[in-house]
């Protein structure tokens, strides 16, 4: 008897929890490389015209010309859009947004800010999000949002006019779509730096533990 | 043996391929780069890891084509594009062809004439004059390209769905298609739904004034829920036809719908 008990125990306690659920870890890798495939083909379309004066280097540009870029990003559109549809549907039935990402309060941001500035933010309990960590995931999770109206609203600015009305105009959508990227580039880099520095993270995000 | 990583000794292949590109004429140069055979010949003739595109290839062009369908299904004949007052007009509206100015058809309007074919009762050809007496409205409104960048301009001239009415089209066909001036022969098919939205133009003016070479004397086909490629400019003919014919973008790889 004695013996059952103790090896029941160590069932409940042998299984380490699961960090990252399935459906997290599947959509997580499906968004990466849609986009990663938006973001080199949005650098090809917007090479045709740039906003700004400078153009993104061909070799870091999908689909060679303007026509296949605007191939490439129209396909993975449809990718990064009903993968992140089925993310937040799920994210908010499940409450994970609610219990992960919330609550964010400025004096915890602050706080955390401080302490990753000064190396002390700690990395022990995987499962728990730290404020900065909240704060950047709900913040990509809008840019993302924002992202896909904006590009929605120039890709069909008279059927959907109040998407771009949204925005103010047509040319307004262009800046707010090439900002939304470059935030998303941003967070990229903090992102995979950040994940490569607690590498565990990172298997969390592949194996779930 | 090591590997070899040079076909000439010093020359770098990659290097060497990719100034071979730039010497191409630009048109040759799109086909090339569009072209799946393009990664293909490079990965050939470099030997560096390009996937193999083929496959890539023939998945976008069916995506395209359902986005094609997307793009039809949410289509709203009676949803108007935005228009502007004149004082939100673009000035100076940009010339934009895959030529210089220098290039684009210089049309004599009294030896030039619109012919009409395929599904409709009356293939008369009509001259310039005979066009000029029609109906004409103005709107002003904004031009979308396909790089971009946007402008707003005032078009002035005869709705095509008029002009079809008028010469007996068959508005049940699926396209008209538009063959023009421009050199290398542009043409471009408008799916007939569009064509009879109610903003789609033959456009004789720009800014009140006879359209100028720049804008595509003598007509232009304005379509403002479409992106600019969509719009030909020097249009010598039309057809009512229920063939995809292609077009002169749209066959290189642009999405044939295009629709704003």
């Amino acid at each position: 008897m004695a013996s059952l008990t103790v090896s029941d125990e160590q069932v409940r306690a042998t299984p380490t929890k699961v960090i990252q659920p399935a459906w997290v870890r599947v959509m997580h890798w499906i968004n990466a490389l849609a986009m990663i495939l938006m973001i080199l083909s949005g650098w090809q379309i917007y090479n045709a015209s740039p906003l700004f004066g400078f153009s993104f280097p061909r070799e870091y540009t999908l689909g060679g010309w303007l026509g296949g870029g605007l191939l490439w990003h129209f396909a993975a559109m449809w990718l990064l859009m009903i993968n992140g549809l089925a993310y937040l549907v799920t994210g908010f039935a499940t409450g994970r947004f609610r219990k992960k990402l919330l609550p964010i309060t400025p004096s915890g941001v602050l706080h955390d800010v401080r302490a990753a500035l000064t190396f002390k933010l700690g990395h022990d309990d995987l499962t728990v999000y730290n404020y900065v960590q909240r704060l950047l995931y709900a913040g990509i999770i809008a840019v993302g949002v924002l992202i896909v109206l904006s590009g929605l609203g120039m890709w069909k600015p008279v059927q959907l006019y109040y998407l771009v009305m949204l925005f103010g105009d047509y040319p307004t959508a262009r800046y707010v779509h090439f900002f939304c990227m470059a935030a998303i580039c941003v967070f990229l880099v903090i992102h995979v730096l950040l994940a490569l520095l607690v590498p565990k993270s990172l298997r969390a995000m592949i194996i779930g533990r | 043996m090591a590997k070899r990583s040079f076909l000439i000794p010093g020359v770098d292949k990659r290097l060497l391929i990719k100034d071979a590109i730039k010497t191409m004429p630009d048109f040759t140069r799109r086909r090339f780069i569009a072209g799946g055979a393009s990664l293909g010949a490079l990965t050939l003739l470099t030997g560096c890891d390009v996937v193999d595109s083929s496959s890539a290839d023939t998945l976008l062009a069916k995506v395209s084509k359902f986005n094609d369908a997307v793009q039809a299904f949410i289509f709203n004949p009676d949803a108007l594009a935005p228009t502007f007052p004149e004082s939100a007009i673009t000035k100076p509206f940009p010339f934009n062809a895959y030529y210089d100015l220098d290039d684009a058809p210089d049309i004599d309007g009294k030896d030039w004439k619109l012919e009409v074919r395929g599904l409709v009762d009356n293939k008369k050809s009509w001259t310039l004059d005979e066009l000029y007496k029609l109906p004409q409205v103005t709107q002003v409104t904004r031009h979308i390209c396909v790089e971009g960048w946007s402008a707003i301009g005032s078009w002035t001239g005869t709705p095509l769905r008029d002009f079809l009415k008028l010469i007996g089209a068959d508005t049940r066909a699926k396209y008209v298609w538009f063959q023009c001036a421009d050199k290398d022969g542009y043409n471009s098919p408008l799916d007939m739904r569009s064509a009879l939205h109610p903003q789609t133009q033959m456009t004789f003016k720009y800014a009140n004034e006879i359209l100028p070479r720049a804008y595509g004397f003598p007509m232009k086909i304005r379509v403002p829920t479409k992106l600019g490629f969509k719009n030909p400019k020097y249009v010598v003919s039309m057809e009512v036809t229920n063939d995809y014919k292609g077009g002169y973008w749209e066959d290189q790889g642009y999405n044939s719908f295009s629709g704003s």
